[in-house]
């Protein structure tokens, strides 16, 4: 049965019939907690919405401009100190929960973008500019400092070992 | 000539942009419905529950609620301080506000669909480590307990 929702809606489908699935049955136990995820499922979409605008829009201006030679150049096997450097800053700038770049991300696969940059990418994401001043009230300078510092440190160190582990060897 | 060839490449892009973006679409939807149930289900207040001010497995416990929570990272920071104010140690607090934005159990479905099985696997397992390093790095370079 399952293999055959998987061939008739694809397995993104499948996912999203899932989840439906268990707020159906959180329904039936307790409508009270269905009406809370609902309206906190509401104000997570609305918040998103135009960040999803904007990714859709990068990914339009990729598929514009971008063939797969000048992605493979920037992103790809030899792209060297450049591509270490697009993906740590793209990751700092990008906005937005980390899921909104998967189509992105999977797009710039398909066409030569290395695992290591990727998850270079998605691990300095965590660098937030706009929040900055946040951690600086709570935890204070020094260590919002030196955090920043390791994070960006670590997600070049994270990214060579995903590339070794997903064995495509330190080149991609 | 070229003016329709830009018209057909302009044409090209935005039906391959849209074919990617519906192709993502359901799974994405499926991420933030998980994202509100665990939202709407773990209340803030249990976080404080968890850590025992032990030194060896609060960055460790702190890395594993980091690791299955979601949502926006300023949550955590709200987290942490409160943390703080209970007096649990920074180590397992930084450990806990890292690992929240770069390990993601809820959308490791997701991930595994778009990027990979064995990509999406093998990201959060190290980030999961790394997010341990960087709180013993952090906090001994800082000095602070």
């Amino acid at each position: 049965m399952i293999k055959k929702i998987i061939e008739k809606v694809g397995v993104g489908g499948a996912f999203l019939f899932l989840a439906v699935m268990g707020y159906g049955i959180l329904g039936i136990f307790d409508f009270v907690l269905l009406r809370d995820v609902v309206t906190v499922l509401i104000r997570l979409t609305v918040r998103i919405a135009p960040i999803l605008l904007v990714v859709f829009v990068v990914m339009l201006l990729t598929n514009l401009f971008f063939d797969n030679k000048i992605v493979f150049r920037f992103l790809g096997k030899g792209s060297g100190f450049r591509g270490w450097t697009v993906a740590i800053v793209g990751g700092i700038v990008s906005s937005g929960p980390i899921y909104m770049w998967y189509p992105l991300l999977s797009d710039l696969k398909e066409k030569g973008m290395r695992d290591c940059l990727i998850a270079t990418f998605l691990y300095t994401r965590a660098i937030k500019i706009p929040l900055l001043p946040m951690m600086v009230h709570y935890f204070g300078w020094d260590f919002t400092l030196a955090l920043s510092i390791y994070m960006v440190l670590f997600s070049v160190v994270n990214g060579v070992i995903v590339q070794r582990l997903t064995q495509r060897g330190a080149e991609g | 000539m070229v003016k329709k060839r830009d018209e057909n490449a302009q044409k090209e892009a935005f039906f391959n942009t849209t074919r990617a973006f519906k192709k993502s679409l359901p799974i994405l939807m499926g991420v933030l419905m998980l994202l509100a149930l665990a939202d709407a289900l773990i209340p803030k207040q249990a976080y404080r529950l968890i850590f025992s001010g032990n030194w060896f497995f609060d960055p460790l416990v702190g890395a594993a609620v980091g690791s299955i929570s979601g949502g926006n990272p300023l949550t955590s920071y709200v987290i942490g301080g409160e943390l703080r104010h209970e007096g649990v140690s920074m180590m397992a607090i930084t450990a806990f506000i890292v690992s929240w934005v770069t390990v993601g159990i809820i959308q490791l479905p997701a991930e595994g669909l778009m990027l990979g099985k064995r990509f999406a696997i093998v990201r959060n397992a190290v980030s999961f480590c790394a997010s341990i390093g960087i709180a013993i790095f952090a906090v001994l370079t800082i000095g602070i307990k």
